[in-house]
């Protein structure tokens, strides 16, 4: 033993529980394997094969890019993505600068009026503008003629859905100033027009980017607006709904969902090449920036908020109204009558109780896995291989378009050779898919607040020789519990939103209240699918508030959170 | 179940009084082609404190993780009590760590904290709170079990991370830059405060350290590493009085370095002076060495008094450091070459210094350590 360990590496002998931790290590790399890595291969072989499973090499892509009715809808999504992101983001720079560079009252009734479009689905803006601007509209005569069934409608309809989304990432980089820059640019006389230029559009170039890269994202992959309001204007994701969902064409299908992903892919990929530059320009020693009153500016930038919170509200406002009105545009009374979903489709209230549970176990479920996973690969040791690929993994999903991920899951779970084909058709895929569609955002959020922690607590534990788990349990997770309250919302709300992850999951037992939402429109029950749209958002709002009330009460409940 | 303090380490397997308690035998790490650690070996003796000295990247702390089991050494064995322990896991090694940021656990209590590592050990509730107490009051915090690590100041929380890893009774405790978060101030008295904690319990301790006045206030032995070697393991006073390097001379203490050549047996020519000197390690007569002495050795007198193994020097700046002044001094014969020297207040006075007055500088011999000059 002496002269073996003397003269080969030694390999340290491993502790029971450091057995647990990479048993537990490798379980998380097989599920992330399953539930993400998988049925993107499938989609990918897909796309090379033919209606018999035969490799036919681009046999498909050629077929796609020769038909110009499909290749439009790529030049449509690609135009409707830009303008869209140009509409985007100058309002939310703006608002987001007044929310952090100004002095304006009322910082926090702004910001949340802002955010409440991320407790909705991208059909209820695209509902209310029909309401608004429709056939029947009530404002129609303002569009001079133009139609808002098509690009029009489809880009208002984003501006609205991405607007707390570009407005989130930009708040984040204009609040991270050092103020230090700033005053030393007004030292050496450098007039305002000049230090905006100089300090401040340079400090938040990346962020900019980077929201953009979202913003656009978004709209490229989006489902639920063009679902709605985009008329005959094809997208790439109505064309990939209705190859599949309408015409069973999975290959072409696979193909689009192709083209979907390419997009994602390199706008992700240039989102973590600028995250990375980003990070290198703040220092440790940054004091942060004061705003100094500005009666004048101050006045302005609360009237441009007023300004973007009118459509925001307006447009939340108009579905509400239209959710209660007995029948558009005859009988403007107010009533429940949308609200007995009964009445207008077989399933009735059920879809909505679909999505609380989807939304519950999502949180549930999502939140555990992705804690637990974040931990494992943070504070454990060893198999680095292993980690390596779950870091990868973990990443994936920011990359992936929830529609495209559905596609894969239909390829991969309803393979007839695959085992787990008896998840299909069940809330368990559902949930499986929703966790795997959100887990980048909460795992990030994870690691963040594990960084947080001091590294040593783990081999303090072990020479306290207590087991990992005990110190996850005893004081990993009560000191990150804001962090996993955090993601527990985010999964919880955007189960309740999501459609596009759904949308090629959903069997009739299953059905999940925004898929009712398209469902009850295409049949033509719009003030019923606004009362839909409705109760997702009443859903998601009054979580949020529990979760703000909970967050509080940790806050002065817990003695050791007090500084 | 034991009843009476820390103190009494478990001695199985320790063989007779005097033997190592801790060996480590040339222990290797190599993080892909970077050599962290060379060979390194060095014993503990029981109930000694050990510091292990080095400018950060010395490789201390690999060592030190190695130790706890944190890393794994490339080669080498790690021997405890005549147990080998080289490739055991940390919670089987019966170590207490103190980590530089303490590693308090902020959601539970100072009493929470301490009783962490007594969950595992089969003992009763009265059991744990009675071992609790006592470290509490050992550390003199038998007030504030119930408090949270942030109530606490630096240098209670520093005690409580001392109590939390003295608490399991452990058979060897590390401590890892334990007092560097500290103010100048705290960390001279919690030395102390560690120090005869340490001796009172008589627990065999290691501790890692880049602080030179730390390692030789605190220390029985001190083991001075450098680039992942050990360059000298000795006393604080032999480290100090008789560095076995260059390496330790500059890093431990302040040291004057002279460039000269041996010119015959204990006779060197330094800055155009011939100097007796101490030893010269069987140096041959010609080689070109470098010569050390500490500021506090040289004596400084007035041009005219009486002086051996002396040169003439010219003062170039004089600095006030409180109790005495640094002068740097410029040999007259000795072209670019500086030595510091330091005064006290009273011969400043007495002999009028100021930059530009002309003195002599006494260097006596035994004082003067020769190492061939390699550069």
């Amino acid at each position: 033993m002496a002269t073996l360990v003397a003269s080969a590496p030694a390999a340290r002998k491993l502790a029971p529980d450091e057995w647990v931790a990479r048993g537990g290590v490798v379980a998380f790399a097989v599920w992330l394997l399953i539930t993400i890595a998988l049925p993107l291969w499938a989609l990918l072989s897909k796309s090379f094969q033919n209606r018999d499973g035969a490799f036919v090499g681009l046999a498909n892509y050629l077929t796609y890019f020769s038909n110009s009715a499909l290749f439009s809808s790529f030049e449509n999504s690609l135009v409707v993505s830009i303008i869209a992101t140009m509409v985007t983001l100058p309002g939310a720079f703006l608002y987001a600068y007044a929310l952090t560079r100004s002095n304006m009252k009322a910082k926090g009734l702004f910001s949340a009026l802002a955010l409440i479009p991320i407790l909705a689905p991208s059909l209820l803006p695209a509902l209310a503008l029909i309401y608004l601007f429709g056939n029947q509209g009530l404002l129609r005569s303002l569009l001079l003629g133009h139609s808002i069934y098509g690009p029009l409608g489809i880009i208002i309809a984003e501006a609205f859905y991405t607007f707390p989304h570009a407005l989130l990432i930009l708040v984040t980089a204009l609040r991270t100033a050092d103020a230090r820059l700033f005053e030393s640019a007004a030292a050496l006389g450098a007039s305002p027009r000049r230090i905006f230029l100089t300090v401040t559009l340079p400090g938040v170039r990346y962020g900019i980017l980077s929201a953009a890269l979202v913003t656009f994202t978004l709209v490229m992959t989006d489902f639920g607006a063009p679902k709605v309001i985009g008329g005959r204007f094809n997208v790439l994701a109505t064309d990939v709904y209705k190859q599949v969902i309408g015409q069973q064409n999975f290959q072409i299908g696979a193909v689009v969902g192709m083209m979907l992903l390419l997009p994602a892919v390199l706008s992700f990929a240039a989102e973590q090449f600028t995250r990375r530059r980003q990070t290198a320009q703040l220092t440790a020693q940054a004091v942060p920036l004061v705003p100094k009153p500005n009666p004048l500016s101050d006045w302005l930038f609360t009237g441009f908020c007023i300004l973007i919170i009118i459509p925001i509200a307006g447009i939340l406002a108009t579905a509400a109204w239209a959710s209660f009105i007995k029948f558009w545009p005859y009988n403007l009374t107010l009533g429940l009558g949308n609200y007995a979903f009964a009445k207008f489709e077989t399933a009735g209230w059920l879809p909505y109780w679909n999505s609380l549970r989807l939304a519950a176990w999502t949180a549930v479920v999502g939140t555990a896995l992705i804690f637990t996973g974040a931990y494992l690969q943070e504070k454990t040791r060893g198999l680095p291989i292993v980690r390596a690929i779950v870091q990868l993994f973990a990443m994936l999903p920011l990359a992936v378009p929830g529609l495209v991920l559905g596609l894969s899951y239909i390829f991969f779970f309803n393979h007839p050779r695959n085992p787990l084909v008896f998840l299909y058709g069940t809330m368990a895929i559902l949930v499986i898919n929703t966790v795997a569609h959100f887990y980048t955002v909460g795992h990030l959020t994870a690691v963040t607040a594990l960084k947080q922690l001091d590294s040593e607590f783990e081999a303090v534990s072990a020479s306290l020789r207590a087991p990992f788990y005990r110190t996850f349990w005893k004081v990993t997770v009560p000191v990150c519990l804001p962090a996993i309250l955090d993601i527990a919302i985010y999964m919880f709300v955007n189960a309740m939103t999501t459609v596009s992850a759904v949308i090629f999951l959903w069997v009739p037992q299953t059905r999940v209240s925004s898929i009712a939402v398209v469902y009850l429109d295409d049949a033509g029950h719009q003030g019923s699918a606004a009362a839909m749209s409705m109760m997702i958002v009443y859903t998601s709002a009054a979580v949020k508030v529990l979760h703000l009330l909970l967050v509080r009460a940790l806050a002065n409940t817990q003695a050791w959170r007090k500084r | 179940m034991r009843t009476e303090p820390a103190g009494s380490r478990p001695t199985h397997g320790a063989g007779h009084v005097g033997a190592p308690y801790l060996q480590v035998e040339g222990v290797w790490k190599a993080f892909g082609s970077f050599t962290a650690l060379k060979d390194v070996t060095f014993d503990i003796p029981p109930g000694d404190l050990i510091c292990l000295l080095g400018p950060s990247g010395c490789g201390k702390t690999t060592l030190m993780r190695i130790i706890m089991g944190l890393e794994t050494q490339t080669r080498g064995r790690l021997i405890r009590g005549g147990r080998d322990i080289s490739v055991l896991p940390p919670a089987e090694r019966d170590f207490g760590i103190v980590f530089q940021s303490y590693a308090l656990f902020p959601n539970l209590t100072v009493f929470g904290n301490v009783a962490y590592g007594l969950h595992s050990r089969r003992m009763s509730r009265a059991q744990v709170r009675s071992r609790v107490e006592e470290l509490l009051t050992l550390i003199g915090l038998s007030d504030s079990g119930g408090k949270y690590p942030a109530q606490l100041s630096g240098g209670q929380q520093q005690r409580v991370a001392l109590a939390r890893a003295l608490a399991p009774s452990p058979s060897l405790l590390l401590l890892d830059e334990p007092l560097s978060a500290l103010d100048a101030r705290l960390r001279v008295r919690l030395r102390h405060e560690v120090r005869s904690l340490q001796r009172r319990l008589r627990v065999t301790t290691m501790l890692v350290t880049h602080d030179q006045e730390e390692a030789l206030t605190m220390a029985d032995r001190i083991v001075v590493m450098n680039r992942g070697e050990i360059e000298q393991i000795g006393t604080p006073m032999e480290v100090y009085r008789a560095p076995r390097t260059p390496f330790v001379a500059d890093f431990v203490g302040e040291m004057n370095f002279l460039d000269g050549v041996l010119v015959a047996p204990g006779r060197v020519r330094v800055a155009g002076a011939d100097l007796q000197c101490g030893p010269t390690n069987g140096l041959p007569v010609q080689t070109a060495v470098r010569i050390c002495f500490r500021p506090e050795d040289v004596d400084v007198r007035s041009p005219s008094a009486e002086a051996t193994n002396a040169m003439p020097v010219e003062i170039t700046a004089l600095d006030f450091l409180g109790s005495f002044y640094r002068a740097t001094l410029r040999p007259t014969a000795g072209g670019a070459a500086e030595v510091r020297a330091d005064v006290p207040i009273h011969l400043q006075r007495e002999l009028d210094l100021a930059p530009g007055k002309t003195l002599t500088a006494s260097l006596p011999a035994d004082r003067i350590r020769i190492f061939a000059n390699r550069d």
